[in-house]
């Protein structure tokens, strides 16, 4: 336990204070290894790519309607034109532009609801296992409460009934997943605080807030990442849901979750529509999913898959 | 285990009630009711007539105590859209829910728990890799594209399968196969890594040194020890279920209770809106508190404090 932990801190020193370190080498190999990580990394990074500079990637202008060459199958069917590689969809937009700036919304709205979770769910699970007592009885109940919530109907009842929109989505998103983080922090907390160094910190004097911060916050950063790269892949998912009901990001803004809604009216016809939005999130939430389940196995070598 | 069942009852209890004043909260600040019910040329004087015949004119804690006490009796109130009572239109839509709940869970505990032995046994083995494949595949899985896809393959283009609705075993293939992927994910993962620190136990090397076949031994021996923790997370989990549920009902306009909830905040349709969300809640948590009761039927070892 103790060596592990040991090696723990190590790592964890390298990571956040010790960049230019000589044991940079070992992470290079670590992802080489690992080849399910650089199909992880390859994804995240397309998808990234897109993001960053959909507007020199884009071939069209994603909002450009154009009905005469509307429904263009992608290029390399017989009826597709190479204008479009593709297709277009019901009102003559380009499918590929439009997916490439979509990548921008569901990374903005994961990623931001995953900071806001993060931060509320690791304060909350750090109060809780650091304080004990009545304190964590309170944190611990109210977060069994939303765990036990049937996540996707309480998102649903808070986006239909405040009504959708960009800011709603990220609140929503981020104010109902931070549970998760919580009941993980917490238990790793109320191992760590037990530990000799905490005791030592605390026999020289240091205050309480600065054990927390200090001394305890640096040993779950870990745990954190990992949780939250997972979380992240399911925001992504979470985010096309509600914009595929209709109850997230609203049209004409280019989003993979309303392409689908867009595409789901024209099922019988256009296969294209709802083909390639979906292959983009499949895509995206599978490359940052290979790299988390990377991260754990290189934090944790004990839990297995 | 009296005083543990009795603080768990009294959590039930509490967040039963705190569901219900959630919804009700959400209710009130999302805006007047009345406005929706009454027809547009409405005169001012016909609006506070409604409003007072349905007490909405009353302070908000006479509201409160009002829609509490109506809810103890199973009360919603009427669905604005039709006259009928929200409790039965949500009643009337269960057994669509369970049939399609069933169909998927038991598919997917087919699936992920011999997936997941298989996986176990032959550790490192290109029949755990393609486990592995499975478990990453399933998690990234937007499902309502899942969905959309089917449609597309078996009802668009092979012509084998209805698109849409509910009726027989064919009307069911396509939402079990949708709800069974959502579910798979879990229920490999945790039969894997169960199986695999069952394996190397003392009584299971006993087992083999007997000279009994793996068969023998993994239905003797280590199904019976690996279902106490599937059962239990397929039991904590249930609010995930039902989540998937929910999403699978939309995509296939299966006339179960998650399309009616979504049907419902579409329609502003509010006594439908709190009977589902309140009903839907208060059998998850109930699942949960019965779960653990169960489990520690199941397992003598555990013992409460």
């Amino acid at each position: 336990m103790t060596t592990k932990l040991n090696n723990g801190i190590k790592e964890l020193k390298f990571l956040w204070w010790n960049l230019e370190g000589v044991r940079l080498p070992r992470y290079v190999r670590a992802i080489i290894r690992s080849k399910t990580a650089i199909f992880g990394i390859i994804f995240v990074f397309l998808a990234l790519l897109s993001a960053f500079f959909a507007p020199y990637l884009a071939p069209h202008d994603p909002y450009k309607q154009n009905i005469t060459e509307r429904m263009k199958p992608p290029a390399w069917v017989k009826e597709g034109s190479s204008k479009y590689f593709l297709g277009t969809d019901q009102l003559g937009r380009c499918v590929f532009s439009r997916l490439i700036y979509g990548a921008r919304i569901s990374l903005i709205v994961a990623a931001v609801a995953v900071l806001i979770a993060a931060v509320v769910g690791v304060v909350l699970g750090l109060i809780a296992g650091y304080f004990g007592g009545w304190i964590d009885q309170g944190i611990t109940g109210i977060t069994n409460f939303f765990l036990s919530f049937p996540y996707v109907l309480l998102a649903i009842a808070v986006m239909g009934i405040v009504g959708p929109g960009f800011s709603t989505l990220i609140l929503v998103l981020g104010l109902t997943s931070w549970p998760v983080y919580t009941r993980i922090i917490r238990s790793e907390v109320l191992s760590i605080k037990e530990l000799e160094f905490v005791d030592a910190a605390r026999a020289l004097g240091v205050r309480e807030h600065r054990i927390l911060i200090r001394h305890i916050l640096p040993n779950v950063v870990n745990s954190v990442m990992v949780t939250a790269s997972l979380e992240t892949a399911r925001m992504i998912i979470n985010e096309a849901f509600f914009s595929f009901l209709g109850l997230g990001i609203q049209p004409p803004i280019p989003s993979w979750g309303n392409m689908l809604n867009d595409g789901k009216a024209y099922i019988f016809v256009t296969w294209w529509l709802v083909t390639f939005p979906g292959i983009a999130i499949f895509l995206t939430t599978l490359g940052i999913n290979l790299i988390g389940d990377w991260l754990r196995d290189l934090f944790d070598p004990h839990m297995v898959f | 285990m009296g005083k543990y069942l009795l603080r768990n009852l009294v959590q039930l209890i509490l967040v039963c009630f705190g569901v219900a004043s959630l919804v009700f909260m959400l209710v009130f600040i999302s805006g007047d009711p009345v406005m929706l019910m009454v027809p547009m040329t409405a005169t001012p004087e016909e609006i506070q007539n409604l409003r007072v015949a349905m007490g909405l004119d009353k302070p908000l804690w006479v509201q409160y105590l009002m829609y509490m006490s109506r809810l103890i009796r199973g009360d919603f109130g009427n669905s604005i859209r039709i006259e009928i009572p929200a409790i039965r239109l949500f009643l009337e839509r269960v057994p669509a829910t369970l049939e399609l709940g069933v169909a998927g869970m038991v598919l997917a505990t087919i699936i992920g728990v011999s997936v997941g032995i298989i996986s176990a046994m032959r550790r490192d083995t290109w029949i755990d890799a393609i486990g592995r494949i499975l478990a990453l595949g399933s998690q990234s899985m937007p499902v309502f594209w899942l969905a959309l896809m089917l449609i597309i393959i078996f009802s668009v283009y092979l012509k084998l399968l209805p698109p849409f609705g509910r009726g027989g075993i064919k009307e069911l293939i396509m939402p079990a196969i949708t709800l069974a992927t959502y579910n798979i994910p879990l229920i490999l993962r945790l039969t894997r890594s169960t199986f695999f620190d069952i394996i190397h136990q003392d009584y299971i090397r006993t087992a083999r040194a007997k000279g009994l076949p793996d068969w023998v031994i993994v239905y003797q021996h280590i199904l019976r020890n690996a279902a106490i923790p599937i059962i239990t997370v397929t039991g904590m989990n249930f609010g995930r279920i039902l989540g998937g549920a929910i999403i699978t009902e939309t995509v296939f306009a299966w006339p179960g209770v998650g399309l009616l909830t979504v049907d419902a905040i579409f329609t502003a349709d509010y006594p439908v809106i709190m009977a589902s969300t309140v009903i839907l809640v208060v059998s998850v948590v109930v699942v949960n508190f019965l779960t653990d009761i169960v489990y520690a039927i199941l397992d003598p070892r555990i013992k409460y404090g």
